[in-house]
């Protein structure tokens, strides 16, 4: 196939007010200078033997969930969207026009997940996350990117939270989620900066800010499990990094600096992270290495780890199980990146009685398409995530069961969309929701 | 809520404490006649009082001599014990309490969804929406973070900035602990409004009064040692960083910068900077460390301002400390907590693999044995010696110049030096811990360490 054959994404073009300011501002020079810049300052060889190695044989096409909803499109398979963007960019020395780089910003940053369930299907192994990474990183730095992530992003650097929660809010959230929770256990206290604690508890913004519940559970589970824990009262408490995905690296190191800091200056062993997907792969992967660290600083570890952890040592004890029957999502940043799956299924059976496992799984399991900053997009490409995913869709309409553990908070939006778009009449738990339900609570009034 | 056991210089979360801060400022020294060597019993068992259905984890002051915690009434009140007495008022919550150097003891206070602090038991005469952030200097002010109305600002011994803004984070305490500096928006923002955000809408507010330059951001402001100006990070677009000095920004912008310093001899500013995809330092704008190093940050002046020091990684995943752009030959995955001697000659840091296995480093070499956990470490006044507070398989102890105190503790304080003697002579360590139950204070020589 050659790039003239391809015009999906002018015939699907979506109105954001940013991507159209953004777009009006562009030069061919400077687009050209910005493209050498990455390309050849900071990406390397690895993005040159992707280039050359790809054969574009198209079997990555079946592993993209957009390209098997799309009937096969081939403008959604990940060799597609990557010829329309990065291998364009890199044929011809960036010299593109304004208005190519809108259908390239739209692309990378709504219609790929970053999920890399083709690498599995890639004959070389070709990292198709990264390289529309990369393109994002080019949008990022010609100040194309769409208006509701790049809010976010701005929340980021102001606040060093996802969702301008200002300090003394994420305080009050804290201190009601304990005035809660001492409802049912008298003595239960939120260690807030509990210096030499086992572990630092950090969340996402989206908890304090919608789902304080969430808190509530997580401090009821570690009260209750008799583990030493603690949360930072001030900037760091937030692992969420939206940064990593609209290509603003110095913020995805900002804030990793920031979290990792928190938990030095409380001289804490390791950090549990609640369930979030996106999170765990810009602390434990992304944001720590564009720092300068090899690993991560301090010990991480997702709340799948962690609750398998605390079942097979017996600090949880359940009383009893979750009798209706659920099926396993797998979000791709826990379990494709960081191998997870085993653990996840250990929890989810120990937790409840009726498993039903999705066809494919695991590893190979489709992406909940909200991934990768997608639906931090915002309304305008919402409708773009619907129909992206109605390969998940009929995946979880074949399990024939209604509720869905996704320990991820994007995963759980995503789901929810097409649960409720599609008509499956099924609902999402997390792991916290089931332990909460399902284990003993001694210390309860 | 609960309390910390840190005895921190700064606020949690706020910019790190200056690395010569600990020396520099030092801790309160306890009297002349507490230096007597040996042990002392605080409290030999500091257990619950009667009546009370909880305390949290205890603190210690700086002089060892009384210890606090924060106590749950019959009533479901809190409020704060120190020895064997209880403050008079009980409130709806306590948080966040320390000693100050000069022995008071602060905490913040809630009662009927207000907030205020309680000083030794006296609440500030005014509450307010939310307080938080506790600072403290030499000066003995008591200042934190404050809502009042959703504005923000500081407080100030009681007194609130005159001007509160849209929000407020970043605080930061000159070093004569009389002045103070937030970053502060000073505009309002609506939903998903990018272009007044890309416009600029962080400044500093210093004493309450903002820089007369809006930013796009700005992160960790800092006072030189005059008390008088104030350095910041900014940012002018989405990929131009620099950094101002009241209000006024560098000529040169660069793809990142991280925290400056003043150099406290000629008033110059340096900070990390990124080009080319590596870390140097620039002072005034103008590199001064080539952009070598993998990583850069944690800048510190020697007080005389003839060296400049930082935590640097001169090969990916490799860190260390660097002089004068001269790293250290030891190196390790992760550095911390670097701190200088007094007159700045001389520095210690922590490495850990993994966040296990730490060590002290002091001058480039590494002191024997590996710590499950190590604390800041502490400079004497003469900068002869160091003290670091190390854990291992549970146990706390202090290490002097590399060697262990012949005790362990099962919690234990940062250490404190003694006075400065000329010569380092008739040294002694304040060492403050609870050891079998007991909240103790040990006055130690230096043949109290174990060769």
């Amino acid at each position: 196939m050659s790039a003239t054959e391809f015009s999906g994404i002018a015939e699907r073009r979506i109105e954001d007010a940013n991507l159209v300011r953004g777009v009006s501002a562009l030069t061919r020079e400077r687009i050209e200078r910005v493209v050498k810049a990455v390309t050849k300052g900071e990406a390397g060889a690895r993005l040159a033997v992707y280039h050359e190695t790809c054969m574009r044989c198209g079997m990555c096409a079946d592993a993209c969930h957009y390209c098997i909803s799309h009937d096969g499109d081939p403008t959604y398979s990940p060799v597609g969207k990557m010829e329309q963007t990065m291998w364009k960019l890199l044929r011809t020395g960036g010299k593109v026009d304004p208005d190519d780089i809108y259908g390239m910003a739209q692309i990378a940053y709504t219609e790929c997940n970053l999920c890399r369930r083709c690498v599995h299907y890639c004959p070389v192994g070709i990292d198709t996350g990264y390289v529309m990474g990369l393109v994002r990183r080019i949008c990022h730095r010609l100040g194309v990117v769409p208006l509701y992530i790049q809010d976010t992003a701005h929340s980021h650097s102001g606040t060093m939270n996802q969702m301008w929660v200002k300090d003394d809010e994420w305080l009050d959230s804290l201190v009601w989620q304990e005035d809660e929770a001492r409802g049912e256990i008298p003595a239960l206290r939120i260690p807030f900066d509990k210096e030499g604690a086992d572990f630092l508890y950090s969340v996402i913004a989206p908890e304090p800010k919608f789902r304080t519940q969430l808190i509530y559970q997580a401090a009821v589970i570690f009260d209750q499990a008799g583990v030493d824990w603690t949360m930072p009262s001030a900037p760091g408490w937030d692992n969420s990094d939206m940064c990593m995905f609209t290509g603003d690296y110095e913020m995805m190191g900002r804030l990793k600096r920031c979290h990792f800091e928190m938990a030095q200056k409380l001289k804490v062993r390791r950090i549990v992270m609640g369930e979030c997907g996106h999170a765990f792969r810009s602390v434990y992967d992304v944001g720590n290495r564009w720092l300068g660290w090899k690993n991560h600083p301090v010990p991480i570890v997702h709340s799948v780890e962690f609750f398998w952890e605390l079942l097979t040592e017996g600090k949880i004890k359940l009383a009893k199980k979750f009798d209706e029957p659920v099926t396993i999502h797998d979000p791709c940043n826990i379990i494709r990146g960081r191998g997870l799956m085993d653990k996840l299924r250990e929890v989810t059976h120990a937790l409840c009685s009726n498993v039903v496992e999705m066809s494919p799984t695991r590893e190979h399991n489709l992406c909940c398409c909200a991934g990768g900053g997608v639906i931090n997009c915002g309304p305008p490409f919402k409708g773009v995530r619907l129909a992206g995913n109605k390969a998940k869709a009929d995946q979880l309409a074949a399990t024939g069961v209604h509720t869905v553990v996704a320990p991820c908070h994007n995963c759980h939006g995503g789901l929810e969309d097409i649960i409720h778009h599609y008509k499956l009449g099924m609902h999402t738990k997390f792991l916290g929701d089931l332990i909460y339900d399902c284990m003993e609570k001694p210390g309860a009034a | 809520m609960s309390t910390s056991t840190a005895t921190p210089q700064t606020a949690h979360g706020q910019p790190e404490a200056p690395p010569a801060a600990h020396a520099a400022a030092g801790l309160p020294h306890p009297d002349p006649g507490d230096w007597e060597p040996g042990r002392r019993v605080i409290a030999p068992s500091f257990a619950p009082l009667p009546g009370h259905q909880w305390q949290e984890e205890p603190l210690m002051s700086h002089d060892g001599m009384h210890v606090a915690a924060v106590v749950r009434q019959e009533d479901d009140s809190f409020t704060m014990r120190v020895d064997d007495e209880v403050w008079d008022a009980g409130f709806d919550k306590v948080w966040s309490p320390r000693f100050l150097p000069d022995g008071r003891l602060v905490a913040i206070v809630q009662q009927d969804g207000e907030w205020t602090v309680a000083v030794d038991g006296e609440t500030w005469p005014d509450t307010y929406g939310f307080i938080w952030s506790l600072l403290h200097g030499p000066a003995g002010k008591v200042i934190a973070a404050v809502q009042q109305d959703m504005r923000y600002g500081m407080i100030v011994d009681g007194e609130p900035w005159e001007t509160l803004y849209e929000n407020a984070n970043n605080f930061a305490l000159s070093p004569d602990g009389r002045r103070t500096a937030a970053v502060v928006q000073t505009v309002p923002l609506g939903q998903a409004d990018i272009e007044t955000f890309t416009r600029g809408v962080y400044s500093v507010a210093v004493d309450g009064e903002a820089w007369g330059r809006n930013f796009m951001n700005v992160w960790t402001p800092v006072f030189d040692n005059r008390n008088d100006r104030v350095a910041a990070q900014v940012r002018l677009s989405h990929s131009e960083y620099t950094v101002a000095v009241n209000g006024a920004p560098w000529p040169a912008t660069f793809p990142c910068v991280w925290e400056p310093c003043f150099d406290p001899a000629t008033g110059a500013v340096a900070a990390p900077v990124r080009k080319d995809g590596r870390w140097g330092m620039a002072l005034d704008g103008t590199l001064l460390w080539e952009a070598r190093f993998f990583q850069c940050w944690t800048p510190a002046w020697s007080p005389d301002g003839r060296h400049l020091w930082a935590i640097v990684a001169p090969r990916y995943g490799s860190f260390t400390v660097a002089r004068d752009a001269s790293p250290w030959p030891f190196a390790a995955p992760v550095v911390t907590d670097l701190v200088l001697s007094p007159d700045g000659a001389r520095a210690a840091a922590l490495a850990s693999h993994d966040n296990a296995a730490w060590q002290v480093v002091v001058d480039g070499v590494v002191w024997p044995g590996r710590w499950d956990m190590a604390w800041r470490p502490v400079f004497s006044p003469c900068g002869r010696h160091v003290a670091v507070r190390v854990k291992d398989r549970g146990r706390e102890t202090v290490l002097l110049d590399g060697r262990p105190w012949r005790e362990a503790f099962t919690t234990a304080w940062d250490p404190v030096f003694g006075p400065a003697t000329a010569n380092g002579a008739g040294m002694a360590v304040l060492l403050r811990g609870i050891r079998d139950g007991a909240c103790e204070r040990w006055v130690a020589t230096p043949d109290d360490f174990r060769a």
